[in-house]
């Protein structure tokens, strides 16, 4: 059947299912977290069920028959969790995570390529084992209390099963009637179950047919421990009319019991005044927070790229208007620099507009996260919690997508080799149970994430000492602290056999690092033996379109990204100095370390240096580096295309812009510049 | 006349799927509604022919909705139909007597329904 819908649909489907996922995880950690049996949200668990159910409908009308029967045993599984049928066990949330795992896996597989499968049979024997546990059915409560089956036609099988619970809980059980206008009738049920909600449950909501159109009744099934009296208090309305449909004597725990046959009372009305006017606007709003789209980000990115092309029409504009200023008809000039500056400014709203839909909350990234510390914590056998600040910090989609791994390397990492097991913390004074800050800030026009552990952090002479035996590094070298950490990033620090054993990952820092400056972005490392260690990623906000310094560099011309650029300067040849053969300047009474950008790219150097040079004094995070030019040719606005991952080894380069005039040219990628520069001896070479 | 039908499900994709599947065999208005409440809300503003409704629904279910539809004497014989994941055997039976007219297993397949909005909308 899959082939009778369309790639859209499909694209459509993959997107939901992902939501779908990510859902699941959440709820299935916040009941993870719970602290006793009692503490159980019944909702909670229904939509866990909901989600595998939709999933399994949903992946059967594509033909993808291994998420469809996974989803199927989920929910199979699920459905008797919440029917009571199956207790609460660790090995039932266990095999609940892994199935989510399997659904990950096929859902990311088959965004990829359509045909991709994996073996399911291991966790579906899994599911089958919990589902053959005990299973108590349950007895007919309904009728002991006469319960009408007018009532329980209504009642989906789980509803019945929550009225049952409630029942066999001793609770008692109340209709209440409420009638709202239909313009405002979500408000006004959302405000009377928030009130009921605080002392029992409602187990169903079901609308009735009215003598008046533009109004609408329903009526709830409400079961609680508390009595009639205790209902109406809770209500606060008088306009609400409640029945008991079973009552309890000795169950009221309002104020003042009262005897049984009172609960018969009915008082009737309206809720006019339950939903006041105010409630009108209310429901205004709550429409629109559903009125969002679901957008394939390619689309974002063609949009992008036209007003990134735009940009740069609107730039000749200003260059046509400038020539015509230069030949002499001032007039028209002055006009079309009018007419150019009012451009610019509908130019920048709409640039800032597309931006700001690219923007997503890094929260989705950070749940993400909170499962690998749990699974990781899980199969070393520590305890670990993860502090999560900032969520709603906002960052391009695209950002937050390539963030993925190298944040999940690092904190795979941090568990693996920072964290000590319970017994070597309580050994060293500390809690057994170890935080992980995964915290988020924005600042300027970058985002700063940090990843900080209480572990034991890196001993400084450990890093040495391997890098001397991998000979990274001279034995005599005179390395800062900080140099001797950034050693860790270099590519045959850890060695793939190594790091697979320990991270499962065959991946080590340096991939991180090439990640993170594929994003433009920059990461620093810092620890204390002992204490823990601290990692920081900072990353441009978005990388669409840039503000850029132009260089020009033995007749090529670069971009440098204008938000790491902290100023310019022109010196003299004769004002740079040598120390420890690396090329330095001072600067208001600093030593700022120099990079030939004609140098690191083997460009042909004129056979004289001109006396005079320009510096662009760039800095990232706490470092800064002056990078030599011949010339600056001025600011401009660029759009950042990628480079593909042909060019992607070539150092020192974060992608390509166009210029306008159909000029291409080569993005400085800073953060490497930087490190390379601050390292020293090393000279990159395209 | 176009007949209008309604779609009263809470999964976009399975949605976007009726909505193309029906779509495709003419011409029907189709009014979409992602929960039941604005089911509740489009019935009395719009002159729905047919309605197509989900069980399982986050805040009213469709067993609700299907009372709400068949107990009501401006709607009472608007055809319904239920489209639901197998393994709900109860609630399609309980649907079914509640008044529902017809009951599509999810995965649903095109042609079948295709062939009952024809069969009561002609």
């Amino acid at each position: 059947m899959s082939t009778e819908f369309s790639g859209q649909a499909l694209k459509e489907f993959l997107g939901e299912a992902e939501e779908i996922i990510e859902g699941l995880h959440l709820a299935l950690l916040k009941i993870g977290d719970r602290t006793s049996p009692d503490d159980l949200d019944p909702e909670l668990i229904n939509s866990i069920f909901r989600g595998a159910h939709s999933l399994k409908g949903l992946a059967g009308m594509f033909g993808f028959n291994d998420v469809s029967e996974l989803a199927h045993h989920m929910e199979d599984m699920l459905d008797n969790f919440r029917l009571g049928k199956i207790p609460l066990s660790d090995e039932l949330i266990e095999t609940i995570f892994e199935s989510l795992e399997y659904l990950t896996l096929l859902v990311q597989g088959k965004s990829e390529d359509e045909n991709y499968s994996i073996d399911i049979t291991p966790v579906l024997s899994r599911i089958d084992a919990v589902l053959s546990g005990d299973n108590k059915p349950e007895s007919n409560i309904f009728k002991q209390f006469n319960i009408e089956p007018s009532i329980l036609n209504v009642l989906t099988e789980y509803e019945e099963h929550r009225l049952h619970e409630n029942l066999t809980k001793g609770n008692n059980l109340f209709r209440i009637e409420v009638t709202f206008d239909l313009s405002s009738f979500d408000q006004g049920l959302a405000e009377i179950s928030e009130l009921l909600k605080q002392s029992g449950e409602i187990i169903s909501t079901l609308p009735c047919f009215g003598e008046l159109t533009e109004r609408i009744a329903f009526q709830l099934l409400f079961g609680t421990a508390i009595g009639t009296e205790a209902v109406h208090d809770l209500v606060g309305n008088d306009a609400i009319k409640v029945t008991a449909i079973v009552s309890r004597a000795g169950t009221d725990t309002g104020a003042q019991p009262r005897p049984a046959e009172s609960a018969e009372a009915i008082i009737d009305a309206t809720a006019e005044d339950l939903a006041p006017a105010q409630s009108q606007a209310d429901s205004a709003s709550m429409r629109s927070i559903s009125r969002t789209v679901r957008v394939d980000i390619d689309k974002l990115d063609d949009l992008m790229n036209i007003v990134g092309e735009l940009v740069l029409s609107k730039g000749v504009f200003a260059e046509i208007a400038e020539k015509m200023k230069a030949t002499g008809r001032d007039d028209i000039a002055s006009s079309v620099q009018k007419a150019t500056r009012e451009l610019e400014r509908k130019l920048d709203d709409l640039q800032k507009g597309v931006m700001e839909v690219r923007m997503v909350p890094i929260a989705q990234l950070f749940d993400k996260m909170l499962r690998i510390v749990r699974q990781v914590a899980k199969t070393q056998g520590k305890k670990v919690a993860l502090d999560i600040q900032g969520a709603d910090t906002e960052l391009d989609k695209l950002i937050v997508e390539d963030l993925s791994d190298p944040l999940q390397h690092i904190i795979r990492n941090a568990i693996d080799h920072g964290i000590e097991t319970p017994e070597e913390r309580r050994r060293a004074g500390k809690p057994e149970q170890a935080t992980i800050c995964l915290w988020a800030f924005q600042k300027g026009n970058h985002v700063v994430i940090e990843i900080k552990d209480d572990g034991k952090g890196i001993d400084p002479e450990v890093i040495r000492a391997k890098a001397i035996k991998k000979k990274l590094v001279s034995a005599n070298a005179e390395l800062t602290r900080t140099d001797i950490y950034d050693l860790v990033f270099l590519s045959g620090f850890s060695t793939r056999d190594e790091v697979s054993e320990l991270s499962g990952r065959g991946v080590g820092m340096d991939v991180v690092k090439n990640n993170i400056a594929s994003l433009s972005g920059m990461i620093e490392i810092d620890s204390e033996v002992g204490k823990g260690t601290r990692i920081a990623i900072t990353l441009p906000i978005t990388l669409a379109i840039i503000k850029a310094l132009i260089v020009q560099v033995s007749g090529t011309t670069y971009a440098v990204p204008i938000n790491s650029v902290l100023e310019t300067l022109m010196i003299e040849e004769s004002s740079i100095r040598t120390i420890e053969r690396k090329e330095v300047i001072e600067l208001r009474q600093t030593t700022l370390p120099l990079l030939r950008l004609a140098e690191v790219f083997g460009l042909r150097s004129p056979q004289e240096r001109a006396s005079r040079c320009f510096v662009a004094v760039v800095g990232l995070a706490e470092k800064k580096i002056g990078i030599v030019v011949d010339d600056l040719l001025g600011q401009q606005d660029v759009v950042i295309k990628s480079l593909g991952s042909t060019l992607s080894f070539v150092q020192g380069i974060s992608g390509a812009a166009d210029l306008g005039n159909q000029k291409t040219i080569l993005v400085l990628d800073v953060g490497g510049l930087m490190s390379e520069a601050l390292r020293g001896d090393s000279n990159v070479h395209v | 006349m176009s007949y209008k039908i309604l779609i009263a499900e809470d999964s976009s994709t399975m949605r976007s799927l009726i909505v193309s599947t029906i779509s495709a065999m003419g011409n029907y208005q189709l009014i979409e509604a992602a929960n039941g409440f604005e089911a509740l809300r489009i019935l009395p503003r719009e002159k729905v022919d047919l309605v197509i409704t989900d069980i399982n629904m986050p805040d009213i279910n469709g067993l609700e909705l299907i009372s709400f539809i068949k107990n009501n004497p401006n709607y009472k014989n608007t055809p319904l139909f239920i489209i639901s994941t197998e393994g709900s055997e109860k609630d399609r039976d309980k649907g079914l007597s509640l008044g529902a007219d017809a009951y599509l297993v999810k995965p649903f397949n095109p042609i079948e329904l295709q062939d009952l909005v024809r069969q009561y909308l002609g």
